[in-house]
């Protein structure tokens, strides 16, 4: 396609992407810098029908004074990032000149919510998505290899995860692992303690999670693995037969170079996709024991009676700044070939 | 059949006995929590809408639409129905509005003691108090021979010998879902044990002590003691627990008795329920509880219009005698004429025994916000109570200085 006419295919699709991704992403980074203004008490007589005190309040009408003048608030640098609920980087130097071993430097610093965050999602990320793309493939090779009377309806219940809402799975789940539900109860008696609940230990908590995300994220890696299969030629194929190639060889040597490009792609949205890992937690009301970096963002801005804006612009960012970082050896990767390949 | 007609009655000849209070223009928009009273409330205050527009949203998210809803403008809802925490956020960005004209234009029916009022400006009108205090099952109790229980200490010897009576696996419940509800379990056990949460005079946070120690330890007796998945359960998942008969003490808001003790369910279990005082905590003299009230605020962000007539079918309902006689069972209305039934008993207790209401303070949801998140380590057993605690507060001081507060 020659430069000119791909540009005006690609004008509208840019244009909502800067209106609709490119400004916003932009207000949030501006915000991230912003603190609100100090506040501005004022004490007063306070009644209600339990009796009267005196307590203090917000000054409106000095507050709105300030924020008439400048309305995104007090600059604040890159204090939000530093500050104890994110990068914590005065907390991480303290803990490292008093903790005696690196063991206990870890622990402490897993302690603080932005770090407690991260493990978790990286954790998530670095399970989760191999284990899609291995599930999908094995799936997609075995649908590939039977009957074709048979194939349809197969195909169909192996997406099913994907077409039930995240929501509702993971609810499903939630009751199953339920002291009383069907794996919670039965649980109890295999390990027989009548105190164990997947519900409030970490690590049970962590598996299950990390089982739904792969049940959940599997058939998208399967449709679109099923579909590169589709276009692998046979001959090569044939001729490896002829050649006395085992199934696992004939898969190794030339389907898989085959699909190559396929897998990239498929890598890539699920490493995407798992480090913004948010609705199992909620689905689990898993935040007692999992916080992702996406679950983080969501408490500041509605968990709390006070909306952070800032605080949550700032994890927000940091959140695409790991997306890039995570992504930046596929990418490098795949740039790499596309040089070679012209 | 009898039920339908009943209905159909109603339908006909209702709009006959309603009260018209001769609203001829605006709009009423109403943002509610979801529980049976504030149905009620707001059903009557429908009665008299008059020719105005009348729309209403029931949710137990509310907290989290309020504030974004009410800073458009026009804000999308004329009436947010709110309580003594959930007014702070609105007067912190200033979204309501005072209503010293309306009161006294139109607020006839309504007692002094119902204002709520700041520097003297009246920015609520409150109809409904509530509070948690003990549920208990006469008989289990009464099996195991073991009285009434007191205090949290009562509470927790008595769940042990239930357990250990083989009769039950989990004997107490409460709401300690990680988050809004168990910072809430922590608001009232702190201020049982004579806790202050704030160093006084400014907001710098004080609940790393003695006393803050001592509330989480009963906090974990009583969690042993609960279903092992206590930290997902709220109100709604422990009076479950409570209808399926798993439970026989159980600490829980006034206001969700209705639907606790109505026909539907266990007639055994709904018989042996009975709803007593708050218990005290560590010696202290007053309940671990704290005290709540509902009350109406109305939309800054609204025509004038609209706020006089949110005002009038507002003001109907939380001076409606009629209403407070018909459902005297769905809450402790703070509305003249009220006769408190065998339902009230916990939240008069409270008041008689002294129980703080909740602070209303403008930096209280940020401590709320933090102890909901930090303290669930301790819970599970991973953490030191010291530790968690000191979680607590550097959690809070990061978000204060964020907020302007420190």
């Amino acid at each position: 396609m020659p430069n000119r006419s791909f540009f005006w295919f690609f004008l509208p699709a840019g244009l909502a992407m800067i209106l609709f991704i490119g400004l916003p992403i932009i207000s949030t980074g501006i915000q991230s810098f912003y603190a609100q203004h100090d506040q501005i008490l004022v004490k007063v007589k306070k009644c209600d029908p339990f009796g009267c005190k005196v307590s203090v309040v917000v000054d409106q009408e000095a507050t709105s004074k300030i924020k008439d003048e400048k309305p995104l608030g007090k600059f604040n640098g890159f204090g939000t990032y530093v500050d104890r609920n994110h990068l914590a980087t005065n907390q991480v130097s303290e803990f490292w000149g008093e903790s005696k071993s690196i063991g206990e430097f870890v622990s402490k610093v897993g302690n603080l919510p932005f770090y407690k965050a991260l493990v978790f999602t990286l954790t998530y990320c670095v399970i989760v998505t191999p284990c899609v793309l291995l599930l999908g493939f094995i799936i997609a090779l075995s649908l590939n290899a039977i009957s074709r009377k048979i194939r349809g309806p197969l195909i169909f219940g192996t997406i099913l995860p994907m077409i039930v809402t995240p929501l509702v799975g993971s609810l499903v789940l939630f009751w199953m692992i339920d002291a009383e539900g069907i794996i919670g109860a039965n649980l109890q008696i295999m390990m027989n303690d009548p105190y164990l609940s997947v519900k409030s230990s970490k690590s049970l908590t962590w598996i299950t999670i990390i089982i739904y995300g792969v049940w959940h994220h599997s058939p998208f890696a399967f449709v679109v693995f099923y579909a590169a299969l589709q276009t692998v030629p046979q001959e090569p194929l044939e001729a490896s037969i002829i050649d006395g190639a085992s199934r696992f060889q004939r898969v190794k040597h030339i389907v898989l170079p085959h699909i190559y490009p396929v897998v990239t792609f498929v890598a890539l949205i699920s490493l995407m996709d798992n480090f913004r890992v948010f609705e199992p937690i909620i689905g689990f009301s898993a935040e007692g024991s999992a916080q992702s970096l996406s679950w983080l963002i969501y408490d500041n801005l509605v968990n709390e009676e006070v909306i952070l804006f800032g605080s949550a612009a700032a994890t927000s960012i940091m959140t695409i700044i790991g997306i890039s970082i995570i992504l930046a050896p596929v990418l490098i990767r795949t740039w790499r070939e596309f040089r070679t390949s012209r | 059949m009898k039920k339908i007609l009943i209905a159909l009655s109603f339908l006909l000849f209702g709009t006959y006995a309603n009260a018209d209070c001769n609203i001829k223009s605006g709009s009423i928009n109403i943002l509610a929590n979801d529980f049976p009273a504030l149905r009620t409330l707001v059903e009557t205050a429908k009665e008299c809408k008059g020719s105005a527009d009348f729309k209403v949203t029931h949710s137990a998210e509310h907290n989290k639409i309020a504030v974004p809803a009410l800073t458009a403008n026009p804000s999308e809802f004329s009436v947010r129905v709110a309580a003594n925490s959930s007014i702070v956020p609105l007067m912190n960005a200033d979204l309501i509005r005072p209503m010293n004209d309306l009161v006294k234009k139109y607020g006839k029916g309504i007692q002094d003691s119902q204002l709520i009022t700041i520097d003297g400006k009246v920015m609520a009108v409150a109809f409904m108090a509530n509070t948690q205090h003990l549920y208990v099952r006469t008989d289990v109790l009464k099996e195991n021979g073991i009285s009434t229980p007191k205090t949290y200490e009562d509470v927790v010897a008595a769940s042990e010998k239930i357990r250990a009576a083989g009769k039950m696996k989990y004997p107490y419940a409460a709401a300690y879902k990680a988050g809004w509800n168990l910072a809430e379990e922590f608001v009232n056990m702190y201020i049982g044990h004579g806790g202050e949460f704030f160093k006084a005079g400014t907001a710098k946070p004080n609940v790393n002590n003695a006393k803050g120690v001592a509330t989480l330890n009963m906090l974990k007796k009583l969690a042993d003691l609960s279903n092992p998945d206590y930290l997902t359960h709220d109100s709604e998942a422990i009076k479950v627990e409570w209808e399926a008969g798993n439970v026989a003490i159980m600490t829980l808001w006034a206001s969700r008795s209705g639907t606790l003790l109505d026909d539907e369910g266990d007639a055994k279990i709904t018989a042996a329920t009975k709803l007593v005082a708050p218990a005290t905590v560590g010696g202290g003299n007053i309940p671990a509880a704290t005290l709540w009230w509902d009350g109406f605020t109305l939309a800054k962000n609204r025509s004038d219009a609209d706020a006089e007539a949110s005002f009038r079918a507002m003001a109907h309902a939380a001076s409606s005698k009629e209403m407070v006689a018909k459902a005297a069972d769905q809450a402790v209305w703070l509305v003249e004429g009220f006769v408190p039934g065998p339902k009230s008993v916990g939240v008069i207790e409270a008041v008689k025994m002294g129980a703080k209401p909740y602070p209303m303070l403008p930096q209280m949801g940020l401590m709320h916000g933090a102890l909901g998140s930090e303290i669930v380590e301790f819970l599970q057993g991973n953490e030191s109570a010291e530790q968690a605690l000191k979680d607590v507060e550097a959690a809070y001081m990061t978000k204060a200085k964020e907020q302007g507060f420190l």
